[in-house]
């Protein structure tokens, strides 16, 4: 388990190296950034110049690359257009990101594991074809929709919550932008979790278990769930990536200045340190969160191990 | 007629069914295994109902009529093809329940409720909303369809072969997928896309594949390595069996269902990721009308314009919906426990 | 500042625990806020906050807030009043004596001086320093000195600008230019302390400026809070106690901000707002004309537009935009449709006119369809719209423009609109001459004189004629409306020039665009200068 973990961790290196070179190759290709830091007007030529002198953009893609990647090892991830520099604002990005993710997750793992299991064990009944319905309606209606009707009605209409996020985004006022965050997501975790249950529900440790005359709860929760969780895990892992690089239209919507903000802007304004900079956290994130989706593996099946 | 439930479709050879492997210590296999040996011989959903109790044995009787006649029977699984014929039907001659133009557009009518012969009333520049939900099937469903099979097939079949095999090429294939995650798709869409110059459809099919597969290699990776330590796989291997066969009729059955239940959620959100594509200027460009753009159009005028948004999103659903439903009933096809 | 994150962030925490209320500060939730202090509305500026570095509204925004020049254009009128400037004197109309009021200082007491504005004004135009505003300095006599078009720079600074004492200094320039001083209105022309160039970082981390705030803290991308200056020597004291900007990453988040109280002004009223903001506001809102203008300019550089008889073409075109149904429809009265190449906000004194345009600009779709045959046809039968659709509602504007022309001609869909995913992609496509279809140009004057609409984007071989027109007689009357001394007749010979544009139509005027701003019921006194920026000193709290 130990090699095995110090193998995953060790695999980071070239996944680190081919990711920041696909995403630095990547913003290279999007063009020049300088001629849109003019606004309507024509850059001045000399000032244009001196600008991409400066950010290293008249040397070829692999100088720039080798530049970069140099001062990332000396801790500097280069500077956005405003002046400040990437780790000051991933270091204002990301915690939020974070905090506003983990609560998306929570609500996913809270209620779609609940409504999944339910809807698994009455399969076919009134209570199966509410969450369908339900789950039609999040995957047709855009977030942008979702996130400002429930802003709408919770922080206008009835006032029952800041209708925006503050600077420091407590956890208290993520909950609305979590649940919206997580809504699409619930769909799947949930329509995930009914099918492992439905399938699970009639297996032979299942019927053996209830056959013992163990209470239906602990059947369900301690044999059913604990075996229907790989794929519903798996997906959880898959998504971190899309909550917390993807979630721009949840941001904006309640004003967080998170990674996907950052990251969308970056993208706009072709500036490839930012864009980089949080790509590069994030496959770390990625890279961590399936280790810990393989080690849960072990976890819920022990038949599975890992040398 | 798009079929993500199908496991394994590349390099496997049809043998036709045959008679089912003593392979079932689970007292479930034999059933299954035939399930298996069903689904992957013919290529459609129909076959795998067939083997209810008893059916296996009667070897003289057609599968193919057999499982035909127990598919027909399930309603879910009529409902929903039903729903997707028409679906179809509308793609291909639109004009047949569509008599405007989906680009006669009179900005005079921005945004105005329904009126005789426009029943879903108008959007913003003025188009009837009815031609253009029922115009913008082709595309929608074009790219929605395409782009699951396409990150489906391969997605589980890169990351079921990862799974069973494990080791370095599984390392292999896990690292380029993390990569893939760590592409933004504003970025990757801006990138690829923004050089393309067809108007078709496929260069947003295949970017959406691009970016879909990791997630479902993913999903089916976890899948067969759970499935992979199911007694009756283990016996299977004691009992000699190849890989290929192991991981196609054992293995790969047990493990679709999670694929099948994100491909048809999928569909749904590729068909908004195809709306995201165009509002970055890069998806489908017009004239081509797709429910996805219209969908987005709307979202900003949900205020304003309600009707706007519910139409398309409404058949989003359906769309969404029939495919939920037709994969649920091919899942249940496939697994034996449920019946 | 991160020190302070820290600390703030554990103060949160126990405010967590203690009770659900907001821990971004207290004066965050606007409405009910610090008594006499606004809270704004505010986007990340894009560059550091340097005037010579700020060309765009946020910036300036705060920009407005925290300095004064030479010149200060009334909000109202638009007029350019002496502010700083005690005299500005020349009998050639190319050398000029600045002399400057008595009392004027910088919030850290340092005050302003001679020194102070040839110091900015070399900072602001030396090429080292990177600065967008540089060529606004580029009429002075020492210029290509310290902005060479390439190498390094000879001087530190420009041989035309000489200290005489501490309050005065003259300037000279290249060539006469008769409205110079008009033009000391921007900002970019703005006095510096010291401190900016001894410790420049700690200046851009807490900018000091000799104007009627002071900047409380400054958190980028997150927000500035600048309070009244008690100590502020002009006659334009702030009316309120201080200023909260708030970075909104989403206009219409703001909206639902003000809406909701946590906000008490909005500068920019979202476009799905616009149907509803009498609902909400009622009149606690503005809109109100801007020095903007929203053109389609034709790739004149491309043979096929611009061969004899396209002329025809482009007026064809123009005639075939329904600009009173778009504007209505889309943009719900913001923009209102245009007349000329100018802007309503400079005034018909100021050489606005609703007439120059005339018929060329009046929708008609058969004189449309009957031009477009007389010259030729569309090129290949067709046209493309391209534009950015990043910002804005561009993409709004551009189908409504081509289901106009398209159901004006009745040839099927003629016109098709090719949007570009960044604005970085569209301005490379655009400088680099690639475009074969008329294309977005978005113009905001820097200064209210008519010469900034014209001359920049329309002179041979101009900075931002982005579609290569040029023509021997504009060029000449502009040359000779420069030369004017009377305004009146410069501004005369200006309107000439526009006659010319009229007939060739080098591009479409489409609309004016206003600016736009909603306020909570604490606020009044609340309006918007040329810029569409809001005149802040002015506001009161209720």
């Amino acid at each position: 388990m130990g090699r095995y973990v110090i193998r995953r961790l060790l695999q980071m290196i070239p996944v680190f190296i081919g990711s920041t070179f696909l995403i630095f190759f990547m913003v290279y290709a999007l063009g020049d950034p300088v001629a849109a830091l003019f606004g309507d007007k024509a850059p001045d030529p000399a000032t244009a110049a001196r600008i991409r002198k400066d950010l290293y953009l008249d040397q070829p893609l692999w100088k720039q690359y080798l530049h970069y990647m140099g001062a990332i090892f000396q801790g500097d991830f280069g500077t956005a257009f405003n002046g400040q520099s990437v780790t000051e604002l991933m270091a204002g990005a990301f915690p939020v990101t974070l905090r506003l993710t983990l609560v998306a997750i929570f609500f996913e793992i809270v209620i779609g594991i609940t409504l999944g299991v339910i809807s698994g064990l009455r399969r076919g009944r009134t209570v199966d074809t509410s969450v369908l319905v339900l789950t039609l309606v999040v995957i047709s209606v855009p977030t942008f929709v979702t996130g400002y009707l429930l802003q709408y009605l919770f922080g206008v209409k009835w006032g029952w919550v800041r209708p925006t996020v503050s600077p420091d985004a407590p956890l208290n006022e993520l909950i609305l932008p979590g649940i919206v965050l997580a809504l699409v997501s619930l769909a799947y975790v949930t329509r995930l979790s009914r099918t492992s249950i439905a399938e699970n529900v009639k297996a032979d440790y299942v019927r053996t278990a209830t056959a013992k005359g163990l209470p239906r709860s602990r059947v369900v929760t301690r044999h059913l769930l604990r075996n229907s969780l790989i794929p519903v895990v798996t997906f959880i892992g898959t998504d971190i990536g899309a909550l917390m690089g993807g979630a721009i239209v949840t941001e904006r919507i309640f004003n967080i200045h998170g990674v996907g903000y950052q990251l969308y802007q970056g993208i706009l304004r072709n500036n490839s340190p930012t864009v980089v900079g949080f790509v590069t956290i994030l496959v770390i994130v990625f890279l961590l969160a399936n280790l810990l989706v393989d080690l849960l593996y072990a976890v819920l099946d022990p038949r599975i191990r890992y040398a | 007629m798009p079929d993500p439930e199908r496991p394994e479709p590349a390099g496997y050879d049809p043998v036709g069914p045959r008679p089912k492997e003593a392979v079932s210590p689970t007292g479930q296999g034999g059933p299954m295994d035939l399930a298996l040996d069903e689904a992957e011989s013919v290529e459609g959903i129909e076959k795998t109902a067939g083997p209810g109790a008893g059916g296996p044995r009667e070897r003289p009787r057609s599968l193919w009529s057999d499982a035909w006649h127990q598919l027909r029977r399930n309603p879910v699984f009529v409902i929903s093809a039903a729903l997707i014929l028409f679906l179809v039907v509308i793609s291909i001659w639109p004009q047949l329940i569509a008599s405007g133009d989906p680009l006669q557009c009179d900005l005079a009518k921005s945004q105005q409720g329904s009126a005789p012969g426009h029943p879903f009333g108008y959007d913003t520049q003025g188009c009837d909303v009815y031609t253009r939900t029922v115009y913008g099937a082709r595309a929608s469903i074009t790219v929605g369809v395409c782009a699951t099979l396409g990150a489906a097939l391969l997605g589980s079949a890169l990351g079921g072969l990862a799974g069973f095999f494990g080791g370095w090429g599984d390392s292999l294939l896990s690292r380029v997928a993390d990569i893939f995650f760590g592409i933004p798709v504003v970025l990757g869409g801006l990138v690829f896309l923004s050089v393309v110059t067809s108007t078709t459809v496929w260069p947003v099919v295949g970017f959406i594949v691009l970016l879909g597969w990791p997630q479902i290699a993913r999903i089916a990776r976890g899948s067969v390595i759970t499935a992979k330590q199911n007694d009756y796989v283990q016996a299977a291997r004691a009992l000699g069996a190849g890989n290929a066969r192991m991981l196609l009729r054992h293995v790969a059955p047990n493990a679709v269902a999670p694929v099948i239940v994100v491909a048809t959620i999928a569909l749904g959100t590729y068909i908004a990721l195809e709306a995201t594509l165009s509002f970055l200027g890069v998806g489908l460009r017009p004239p081509t009308v797709s429910w996805g753009i219209d969908i987005s159009n709307a979202a900003s005028q949900i205020r304003n314009a309600p009707h706007m948004l519910l139409w398309p999103a409404g058949a989003l659903s359906i769309t969404v919906l029939a495919f939920i439903m037709l994969g649920d009933a091919v899942r249940d096809a496939l697994d034996p426990k449920l019946r | 500042m991160r020190g302070a994150t820290h600390a703030k962030w554990a103060a949160c925490a126990v405010a967590v625990a203690l009770a659900a209320t907001a821990c971004g500060g207290g004066s965050d939730s606007g409405g009910g806020g610090e008594a006499g202090i606004i809270s704004s509305s505010w986007g990340d500026p894009q560059n550091p906050l340097e005037p010579a570095n700020t060309n765009e509204v946020q910036g300036g925004k705060v920009l407005d807030m925290l300095f004064r020049g030479l010149k200060r254009y009334d909000p109202e009128t638009g007029e350019a009043k002496n502010m700083l400037a005690e005299s500005i004197q020349t009998t050639d109309s190319k050398n000029f004596t600045i002399t400057l009021k008595d009392g004027w200082k910088f919030s850290n007491d340092e005050p302003v001086t001679a020194q102070s504005f040839v110091d900015a004004w070399n900072y602001g135009a030396d090429v080292r320093n990177k600065q967008n505003n540089s060529p606004f300095f580029s009429d002075i006599v020492g210029y290509d000195d310290v902005h060479p078009a390439s190498g390094e720079p000879k001087a530190k600074t420009m041989s035309g600008l000489v200290v005489k004492d501490p309050k005065t200094f003259t300037v000279a320039l290249k060539d006469t230019f008769s409205t110079w001083p008009e033009t000391l209105g921007y900002q970019a022309f703005s006095p510096l302390p010291k401190a900016f160039f001894t410790d420049h970082t700690a200046w851009l981390d807490k900018p000091v400026g000799n104007g009627p705030y002071t900047v409380d803290s400054y958190t980028k991308g997150t927000g500035m809070k600048l309070r009244k200056w008690d100590a502020y020597p002009g006659e334009d004291k702030a009316q309120n106690g201080g200023v909260d900007l708030k970075v909104y990453t989403d206009n219409n988040t703001a909206y639902t901000d003000l809406i909701s109280g946590n906000l008490d002004l909005v500068d920019d009223v979202p476009a799905q707002q616009l149907k509803n903001v009498r609902n909400d506001l009622g009149d606690r809102y503005i809109n109100q004309p801007a020095l903007i203008i929203q053109t389609l300019t034709f790739p004149l550089y491309d043979p096929q537009w611009s061969k004899p008889g396209m002329e025809k073409v482009r007026q064809g075109i123009s005639r075939a935009i329904n600009r009173d149904e778009i504007t209505k429809q889309i943009f719900r009265e913001t923009r209102t449709p245009a007349k000329d190449w100018t802007s309503p906000a400079l005034g018909e004194k100021g050489g606005f006119s609703a007439t120059v345009c005339g018929d060329a600009c009046v929708y008609d779709p058969a004189e449309a369809k009957k031009l477009i045959q007389e010259g030729g046809g569309l090129p290949g039968g067709k046209v493309t719209l391209t534009s950015n659709v990043d910002t804005g509602s561009h993409r709004d504007w551009m189908d409504a423009v081509c289901n106009s022309v398209n159901n004006a001609l009745g040839e099927g869909p003629v016109c098709t609109v090719n949007p570009v995913g960044t604005f970085a992609d569209f301005r490379n496509q655009q400088s680099s001459y690639k475009l074969t279809g008329p294309f977005r140009s978005g113009w905001q004057a820097d200064y209210p004189l008519i010469q900034n609409f014209l001359q920049p984007l329309y002179y041979t071989g101009a900075s931002s004629n982005y579609g290569k027109f040029s023509n021997k007689q504009f060029d000449d009357l502009v040359d000779q409306a420069n030369r004017e001394s009377d305004p009146a007749k410069a501004i005369a010979a200006f309107q000439e020039s526009e006659k010319i544009l009229a007939e060739q139509m080098p591009s479409i005027p489409l609309w004016y665009q206003n600016g736009s701003a909603g306020y909570s019921e604490r606020l009044e006194d609340v309006a918007l200068n040329q810029f569409s920026v809001p005149v802040y000193d002015q506001i009161k709290v209720i």
